[in-house]
């Protein structure tokens, strides 16, 4: 999934990534009927091939976000659309043939973070804190070519900063096993520090240095998109394809939808539980619904109140009786 | 003289005539300039823009100083604006520099208020300068002037269009304030994708009806340049106080691992031809149009809000203190006539209150009325029964009475047998027992009975209590 406001290059970067056109007959909106718009959710799928390996993916856009004047709850289409895909996997799972079930969870989100301000704006953080527990989270600075080397350490520290602040739980690296070699570990250790990633996105072809790359052509100089000390794109695109993919399956399936499930069920229960007036019939979750436990901890505290009044009167006569 | 005489001589035209020698009166303009430079001059700018896009750098590089700047932050609950005031010389100009700073626009995740406190801003300007122009003392002259003079919008350079919100601000802005658009961060734009943004960009202000600042052509000396310069709208420009070195010269650009971006090279951005425009050739003109055109729009709506008019139906000219004296009238006459609504309706509400409170006054009285005679009606109840039950009990002690007395009567007639007996059986003796029963006899007090039988029912319990003296002889 890829999210961002309009004109951050998110079109421009699936393309530069996947090597492919997907957004050849888009038709972008002026200004005044953006006004109002609200996020619309929109699936690209294709299929591709490298080398035998066959790859089946899906880019969920969401053209709109943040685009209007007032977004109060823009993230609301993206939060549901996620959690339509946990509840059919989930309806899926429960089913009785499982033999075709269709994965069509979102692994991974990209967002783009506008390059432009000191940080995170309160959009980017409200957004992140809806979605972090729903879905691995990758910030990246959008547009990087207009920050110089220094401002771009300068902002990504910021970046982490805030979001370490406001407590945004986004994707983390896994770490390492000891026994790999050094190498790797270096590797790892440098795609850590470098996040968030500032990417630049392209894909026209221009001749740089004799050789046709591709890149941004501007008078004062072209920006390659795969020369690693001009941005790092070539580090997402390793993280994201080469080394990670599994990885970030593996914590959608293990984590995120866990906890989708976990909800779903204990809401279920406490729902039938209010339904009945009686205790929960399944045995196996050992929460109880929230009243039951209040009120158990209320008799509790009572007693316990009850017990050290009794103490206290204790205490009290012995001191009036050592006084007489 | 009589105000007749003046209408007379203003009909009379005015005739061109040549001069035969020099007169002199063609220092006038350096008069002017010499004047103006004494006098110092004011500039007041006005920067809109989201967080972090260059305004303070924008302007530190146009004047060519360091304005103390501070970085804001982005999570400012509103926008509000940020006035500073320098004071600038360049040879012996003078001139006060304001630079207004929106702080928080365009972070807000509800933005429909945002262009709200821009306005405001423009609005209070305007109103201070039209209040001191309508003091009675009044110096215009040593007047600090704070009403802004241009407004240069930022827009971020997505590269697609504007955005909802620069769309609206600026429609909102548009008629109070000149605007000139500007693109910041314009090393982000190549140059093919430049010239299409900036197309966009204006087609989609003149398809909705928003009137930017167009520098104006009808004074010759400028009028070519500003008509190129105007095909040129909006400015792409860059901004940076970072001295490079380029070649052997050391400029202000920025420096990227794949190039430095010149600020002052012309085919990088077009900040030179910003600073030409703004500072260099237009800026007595942006200050006539914010006076001319834009203030006396505000003045005059203000004025007709106020009810001030220029002319009268019939087409004589008001003055000012005739208006004045019908409003005030006026205005006192609502004042007096809301007095009096209130004062009915506080009166009104009064009557009503204690309507009811009388009311409420009734019910209660009636019901304790009920409840008194409710009360009697059971007193009353109570006492017949009482008197009952006294009547009862008293028949119950008659009838206890009746039976005792006829229990007594039995035995005594049983005595009067056994005393008879008794006679005949002791006829010897009987002396003793008649002298007895003559003893309780004379014991007794006479009584009215016509037979014995009678006397001894009535004495019976008498007898009972009699004592027996042994009677002897007499």
């Amino acid at each position: 999934m890829v999210a961002g406001e309009s004109g951050m290059g998110k079109s421009t970067l699936v393309n530069s990534l996947f090597l492919t056109d997907l957004y050849k007959d888009r038709k972008l909106l002026n200004a005044e009927e953006r006004i109002n718009q609200t996020v619309e959710i929109i699936k690209h799928t294709v299929d591709i091939e490298e080398k035998g390996v066959k790859l089946k993916l899906t880019i969920v856009d969401t053209p709109g976000f943040g685009d209007a004047v007032n977004n109060n709850e823009c993230w609301k289409p993206i939060t549901d659309y996620i959690d339509q895909q946990f509840e059919q996997y989930f309806r899926d799972e429960s089913g009785l043939n499982r033999k075709n079930i269709q994965d069509n969870r979102v692994h991974c989100c990209l967002y783009f973070i506008p390059p432009f301000g000191h940080g995170l704006r309160p959009v980017d953080v409200e957004f992140m804190k809806a979605l972090h527990e729903k879905v691995n989270i990758i910030p990246l600075i959008a547009k990087a070519d207009c920050l110089t080397p220094n401002e771009i350490k300068k902002l990504k520290d910021r970046i982490r900063d805030e979001i370490e602040k406001f407590g945004i739980k986004v994707y983390q690296f896994p770490e390492c096993d000891s026994d790999e070699d050094e190498e790797f570990k270096q590797l790892d250790k440098e795609l850590k520090e470098c996040t968030p990633f500032a990417v630049i996105g392209s894909n026209t072809v221009v001749e740089a240095r004799g050789q046709r790359v591709r890149g941004r052509l501007y008078p004062w100089g072209i920006v390659e998109v795969e020369n690693q000390s001009h941005c790092d794109f070539v580090k997402l695109r390793n993280m994201l394809i080469r080394s990670h993919m599994h990885d970030l399956k593996d914590v959608t399936c293990d984590v995120h939808y866990e906890n989708y499930r976990a909800q779903c069920i204990q809401e279920m229960t406490s729902k039938l539980a209010q339904d009945n007036r009686m205790e929960s019939p399944i045995p196996i979750l050992p929460l109880s619904t929230p009243d039951v436990e209040t009120e158990k901890l209320i008799k509790m505290k009572d007693e316990e109140l009850k017990r050290m009044q009794e103490m206290l009167n204790k205490m009290q006569q012995q001191m009036h009786d050592k006084e007489q | 003289m009589a105000a007749t005489d003046v209408d007379v001589f203003s009909n009379e035209e005015k005739r061109n005539l040549s001069l035969g020698g020099h007169v002199g009166f063609d220092s006038l303009p350096d008069q002017l300039v010499s004047k103006s430079v004494t006098q110092g001059f004011c500039f007041n700018i006005l920067c809109v823009g989201e967080t972090g896009i260059g305004k303070s750098t924008l302007m530190n590089t146009l004047f060519n100083t360091m304005f103390e700047n501070e970085e804001a932050s982005h999570y400012q609950n509103g926008v509000y604006l940020r006035p500073r005031t320098y004071d600038l010389q360049e040879s012996n100009v003078h001139l006060k520099l304001t630079i207004v700073d929106t702080v928080g626009f365009g972070d807000q995740i509800n933005k429909e208020d945002s262009y709200k406190p821009i306005v405001d801003y423009i609005d209070t300007q305007f109103e201070n300068y039209l209040q001191e122009e309508l003091k009675i003392k009044r110096s215009l002259f040593n007047y600090h002037d704070t009403r802004i003079h241009i407004c240069l919008y930022f827009i971020a350079p997505t590269g697609h269009s504007l955005k909802s919100l620069d769309l609206v601000t600026m429609k909102k802005l548009d008629s109070k304030v000149n605007i000139i658009p500007i693109i910041a961060k314009a090393d982000t734009i190549s140059k093919s994708e430049l010239h299409k943004f900036k197309i966009k960009i204006m087609s989609e202000l003149v398809s909705n009806g928003v009137q930017i600042y167009q520098f104006p052509t009808d004074d010759e000396t400028v009028s070519e340049i500003n008509a190129s310069m105007n095909a040129h709208l909006p400015f792409a420009v860059v901004g940076s106080v970072e001295e490079v070195k380029v070649g052997n010269k050391t400029v202000r650009a920025r420096q990227y691992p794949w190039g430095v971006v010149q600020v002052e090279n012309e085919s990088h951005c077009d900040f030179v031809k910003l600073r030409e425009m703004l500072i260099r050739v237009n800026m007595e003109d942006l200050r006539e149009q914010t006076h001319a055109r834009h203030y006396e729009l505000y003045r005059r709506c203000k004025l007709e809000e106020m009810g001030f008019k220029d002319t009268d139906p019939d087409s004589q000219p008001f003055s000012l203190q005739e208006t004045y004296e019908a409003k005030r009238k006026e205005f006192l006459g609502d004042l007096q006539r809301k007095e009096e609504e209130m004062r009915q309706m506080f009166v009104n509400k009064v009557k009503e209150t204690e309507a009811e409170l009388k009311e409420k006054e009734r019910e209660l009285h009636d019901k304790f009325e009920q409840l008194k005679r409710m009360h009697q009606e059971e007193k009353r109840k109570v006492e017949e029964k009482r008197r009952d039950l006294e009547e009862e009990m008293n028949a119950f002690n008659r009838k206890k009475v009746a039976a005792e007395t006829l229990s007594l009567s039995q035995p005594l007639k049983k005595d009067k047998d056994k005393k008879k007996s008794v006679r005949t059986e002791n006829q010897s003796g009987v002396s003793a027992s008649s002298s007895k029963v003559m003893m309780a006899k004379a014991n007794v007090e006479p009584l009215n009975c016509q037979s014995w039988w009678q006397a001894i029912q009535c004495c019976t319990c008498l007898v009972h209590s009699a004592a027996w003296k042994p009677g002897g002889t007499f």
